[in-house]
């Protein structure tokens, strides 16, 4: 078995049209032997019953930002949050991974931003929202407006048997988590098996994938040294406004799409970063649906988790030109 | 003047001449101990200026950066360049490129909206 079969613990499907994406974690509680009884004692050690859940990552929505290549404003954040309300299960979480709003010099346009996305994300039916900042909300002040809103930046949970964490490598201004961060991050994962299950939900990237993009965290390294103690952890993140999947050691990275506006791809383009402009002919010429799927096949004494498979579809949105490209189901492209 | 004084004086007057029609980089020839060369780039929301500048390899060179507003930084991991130039002020680094290329230096200090796009080229020859 392929030493990301074992590993992996996460299956990501669906159409990821702008919307987020849908995770399945199905941690093989059922299971018997060393795999169940790990996950039975790390249920019973967090307090939540261990049983399977599925979960949806948002990112990017920029809250206030109104102009080219989006004049959109909200329209795609509140669009994902009707979607997301209508899915079939319902999610128990939704993590958003940073720039919930767009930057601004004026404190009061900025809380004003902040409580614009307050009002459309509790309209999400789901019991559990949990945020990281992006630099546009956190970098200008070091975060301090972010917290008065929505807490720590960095903290860290359980749910259902998967350790979640909440890395901040934005309100330094600059891309980086921190010393004193990494070393909170080291001892906070110390409690855990090395082959607990864990989530790491943060805005840049941890590795260099476009450094000249700003699309890197400078001590990401560090943090990768840090995770590389453990055989299952995700990390997920946001902040280049595409989907992406990266691979490093036995560690996956997903990025999500944002609500705003999409930026192409890191590895075809040279020269700056210019964000992709709506295209009437082609809608969906940098979206569709985006698959990653891994043999998610729990088989007993191997890998703790076992996924499945969630795909997430989309109706077709009748209205504003350009959001098209975002929320139509491509299945009825063709 | 001295012969010496005087060839000074000459290869200061004609760098300087060679380069005043540049709008790539300005140099000023530190007559001294250390002859190394000295650059000054301004970064200022959201632009460096010179937004290009030409070094080269094995040459040490000094680079005199300052911001005219808010804090910005300096960075470039192929030349080991992480700098915070803080609001208004001055400071210097120190590099010798290693290696030949084209690179793209950015501003990694969050200084506002059109952040993202503030970076220079530096060549090395």
């Amino acid at each position: 078995m392929k030493p990301t079969d074992r590993r992996a613990f996460l299956k990501i499907a669906g159409t990821s049209l702008g919307i987020g994406v849908l995770y399945s974690a199905y941690p093989a509680a059922r299971s018997a032997g060393e795999a169940g009884n790990f996950f039975s004692t790390l249920g019973s050690a967090s307090g939540e019953k261990v049983a399977p859940f599925s979960f949806i990552q948002l990112s990017d929505a920029h809250v206030g930002f109104n102009g080219p290549p989006d004049p959109l404003g909200t329209k795609a954040f509140e669009r994902a949050v009707d979607m997301i309300n209508n899915l079939p299960q319902r999610p128990d979480l939704v993590l958003f991974t940073g720039d919930l709003t767009h930057d601004t010099e004026d404190r009061d346009v900025h809380v004003q931003r902040m409580k614009q996305f307050q009002e459309i994300s509790k309209e999400i039916n789901v019991p559990l929202i949990k945020c990281v900042p992006g630099e546009h909300d956190a970098g200008l002040d070091n975060g301090a407006l972010y917290r008065e809103f929505f807490g720590e930046s960095h903290y860290s949970f359980d749910h259902r048997g998967v350790h979640f964490v909440a890395l901040d490598n934005v309100t330094r201004a600059k891309p980086e988590v921190g010393a004193e961060q990494l070393a909170w991050l080291k001892k906070d994962l110390a409690r855990f098996a090395k082959s607990a299950p864990i989530v790491v939900f943060t805005h840049r990237p941890l590795f260099d994938l476009r450094p000249d993009w700003e699309w890197f965290t400078s001590d990401g390294d560090d943090v990768m040294n840090v995770l590389s103690a453990y055989d299952n952890v995700t990390v997920l993140y946001g902040h280049i406004h595409r989907d992406d999947e990266h691979q490093i050691g036995a560690v996956h990275h997903y990025a999500a799409r944002s609500l705003i506006f999409a930026f192409p791809d890191p590895q075809s383009v040279t020269g700056p970063r210019k964000p992709i402009p709506f295209d009437k002919e082609h809608p969906f010429k940098n979206l569709g649906i985006r698959t990653a799927s891994f043999n998610g096949k729990s088989e007993a004494g191997s890998s703790p988790v076992s996924i499945e498979d969630v795909e997430l579809t989309a109706r077709e949105f009748r209205g504003i030109n350009g959001v098209h490209q975002f929320l139509r189901d491509p299945r009825a492209e063709k | 003047m001295h012969a010496s004084k005087r060839s000074v004086a000459l290869l200061s007057y004609s760098s300087r001449m060679f380069l005043a029609d540049s709008a790539v980089w300005r140099c000023n020839w530190v007559v001294g101990a250390e002859e190394v060369p000295v650059i000054d780039i301004t970064a200022k929301r959201f632009a460096f200026s010179p937004d290009k500048i030409t070094l080269k390899k094995g040459q040490t060179v000094r680079l005199r950066l300052h911001s005219q507003d808010v804090t910005h930084g300096f960075f470039l991991r192929p030349l080991k360049l992480d700098e915070e130039i803080p609001a208004g002020q001055t400071v210097e680094v120190t590099v010798t490129p290693q290696t030949a290329g084209t690179f793209t230096t950015i501003c990694d200090h969050f200084c506002g909206a059109n952040h993202g796009n503030m970076n220079m080229t530096i060549v090395v020859e």
